[in-house]
């Protein structure tokens, strides 16, 4: 285990030795202190590590993350794990808005709550949210999960494209084009797959499923009013 | 009754209600939906043609045209970067998509700026392989969509660029019709194949200049800061956004004026938002000067540019260098005249043809048909965009050399005067044989 004081010496110095792994991995098991809300913290990784922040962080942490393991032992601000390609992010407390922004594999899991638009424009990535999620979440989302382990804020779903949302709690609105869908087989093993995954207890049949109407797809006049 | 010799009022167009106005409103109402076009403004605005060059005199003397050397290169990126980007030619290739354009094309792009010292752009869809291997130097847009966007490829690029805007739709998105929604396209933008898709007008996890400045950090951190990062705008408050840019930690900046084109978008958007490329240059220089960045913080100007004249002039301005989208791709056989049988069939003419969202470009540049793309031959475009980019490189020195200068970068403000009082006010520089111009004070 290397242990690195990001008060101390610098975020520069803790990314570049952590990138210095993604051609040989010398060191496979990271400690990061005194984080104190600082940006960017462990962002671009590439290698199979494993990386544990003892605390919260600013914007982008574990951004456009590749196969490396984070956890974030406190709450993370806007933009955690954002366009992440593989690996997994877990945050043991709340995220701020973005959430997984454009995300294209690996897997997020925030433990607490996350604010607006998680899962924005999601790409193919996995989000378990095991708290509520705030409004616009999965706004534009492309492809990938996003389970919803409480509540689900104003226009879930908003011009979504193929991904998937599935919602434990209540929704309070949706938003364009975003419709409740039957709950297949399928679905459902998705589900437990994921709530196994991120260590959630929640049972498969308790959640509804939300996707794309697909009515918006191509553009139609008469659907002016929902733009 | 009216004698027939008794004159009569001749039939007078409506200078509001044109022609044009009028079948813009039928076709309005016939179909209940806005044009969508590609390009940029086609109206007519005060733009370089309204600006001459004074030229040598007895207060000044001429380098020798065919003996005395004038540089031309420039570097872009020295504020922050560990690699800045270094150009033999002061005009770049601006950002168009692989899906807006074909693979030949973007490929023709790619070999054309490679063999002129220059750079080339991705678009929104992300970085192709072959763009990749063609474009010595290659500029990686990070658009809103994020479409393709990874931080392999990100990595692989020698610049980025945060797109803001673009001038042809300041705070507008992007719209590529199913139609030219191939499988490699849709495929490369995680979307199902045939739809509509749009692109998002604002970034997904930022939104203000303060998280700006949070954002170029993170792709700093990423590519461990050997990236030059570009952010480029449509032109609308240069001043502003130049110096709110310049805040946020852009190396380079990008403004793009109201003649830029795009792939498509409401024609409304093109013709009615945003401020000339003229218009553009010396607020973007004056609040440069004010941070005391000028030539540390490149600018870049777009949006128009067609020849070495309109390049002297933007550099004379105070621009470092230009880019090139619409001049580009008639460079490489856009509206040829040679598919102008074709162009008819599509209701169109030669030098009019707009419909590039439609995905049936006869010269097989903004396509994804097969069959269209077929017609374009990269190898030999290429050849063209070089030798384009040569001669505006040699009459950018032509003038420059008149003007006495033996690089582009001396060309200066003192050495224009306008023809018209909008090109004065916006250029501030005099009106031909006059000392003012408006807003100058002292008078």
């Amino acid at each position: 285990m290397q242990t690195y004081n990001l008060e101390a010496d610098g975020l520069r110095g803790l990314n570049s030795a952590l990138h210095a792994q993604n051609d040989t991995v010398t060191e496979d098991s990271w400690e990061v202190t005194n984080p104190k809300g600082s940006h960017a913290i462990a962002c671009g990784l590439d290698a199979p590590i494993e990386v544990t922040i003892k605390g919260s962080t600013g914007y982008y942490c574990a951004g456009m993350n590749q196969r490396a393991t984070v956890h974030v032992e406190g709450s993370v601000g806007p933009g955690v794990a954002e366009n992440m390609m593989s690996g997994q992010v877990i945050v043991a407390g709340d995220a701020s808005q973005y959430a997984g922004a454009t995300a294209h594999g690996g897997l997020l899991v925030v433990r607490g709550n996350a604010s607006s638009r998680c899962g924005i424009s999601l790409k193919g990535a996995d989000i378990v949210v095991q708290g509520n999620i705030g409004h616009m979440s999965a706004f534009m989302a492309q492809a990938g999960n996003l389970v919803v382990c409480g509540d689900a804020g104003d226009a879930l779903g908003d011009s979504l494209y193929e991904a998937r949302i599935f919602v434990r709690g209540t929704v309070k609105s949706l938003g364009a084009d975003c419709v409740e869908k039957e709950m297949r087989p399928e679905h459902l093993e998705i589900l437990k797959y994921l709530l196994e995954r991120s260590g959630c207890d929640a049972k498969p049949e308790e959640f509804r499923r939300y996707g794309s109407a697909r009515q918006l797809y191509n553009f139609d006049v008469d659907n002016a009013q929902a733009y | 009754m009216e004698n027939s010799k008794t004159p009569r009022t001749v039939p007078i167009q409506s200078e509001t209600f044109s022609n044009p106005v009028n079948a813009e409103i039928r076709r309005a109402a016939a179909t209940g939906i806005y044009d969508i076009r590609g390009g940029g403004a086609k109206r007519k605005v005060p733009h370089f043609d309204d600006l001459l060059f004074l030229g040598a005199s007895v207060s000044r003397y001429p380098l020798e045209g065919y003996r005395e050397k004038c540089e031309t290169s420039v570097t872009l990126g020295t504020r922050f970067a560990k690699n800045p980007i270094e150009l033999d030619i002061p005009v770049t290739i601006a950002g168009m998509s692989f899906g807006a354009l074909s693979g030949p094309a973007k490929e023709a792009l790619g070999r054309g700026a490679s063999m002129a010292g220059t750079s080339t752009t991705t678009g929104d869809g992300g970085m192709t392989p072959e763009e990749r291997g063609h474009s010595s130097k290659l500029v990686y847009q990070y658009l809103p969509s994020r479409y393709g966007m990874n931080p392999d490829d990100l990595r692989k690029a020698d610049a980025i660029e945060v797109v803001v805007g673009q001038g042809a739709k300041p705070g507008g998105g992007g719209m590529l019709l199913g139609q030219k929604i191939s499988d490699r396209v849709a495929e490369m933008r995680t979307l199902p194949q045939g739809i509509d898709q749009r692109s998002a007008c604002r970034h997904p996890d930022w939104t203000g200049p303060d998280d700006l400045e949070i954002k170029i950090l993170e792709l700093r951190e990423i590519t461990n800061w050997e990236k030059p990062i570009y952010i480029k705008v449509g032109a609308t408050r240069p001043y502003f956004d130049t110096a709110l840019a310049v805040k946020a930690g852009a190396d380079v900046i990008v403004i793009d004026g109201l003649q830029g084109g795009t792939a498509a978008t409401q024609d409304v958007f093109i013709e009615h938002v945003g401020i000339p490329t003229l218009a553009c240059i010396r607020p973007a220089v004056q609040a440069l000067q004010d941070l005391g960045l000028h030539r540390e913080v490149q600018l870049v100007v777009s949006g128009g540019i067609r020849n070495g004249a309109d390049v002297a002039k933007a550099l004379a301005l105070g621009a470092d260098a230009v880019s090139i989208g619409t001049a580009a791709m008639v460079a490489i056989g856009d509206n040829d005249p040679k598919w102008e049988e074709e162009y008819q069939k599509l209701g169109t003419t030669a030098g009019a043809y707009d419909d590039w969202h439609e995905g049936l470009d006869p010269a097989g540049i903004t396509t994804q048909s097969p069959e269209l793309q077929a017609r374009l031959d990269p190898v030999e475009a290429g050849r063209k965009l070089r030798n384009y980019l040569k001669v505006m490189t040699l009459e950018a020195q032509t003038i420059a050399r008149a003007c006495g200068h033996n690089h582009l970068h001396n060309l200066e403000p003192e050495d224009l005067c306008a023809l018209t009082m909008e090109a004065a006010a916006m250029a501030k520089v005099p009106l031909a044989g006059t000392d003012w111009y408006p807003g100058k004070t002292g008078f």
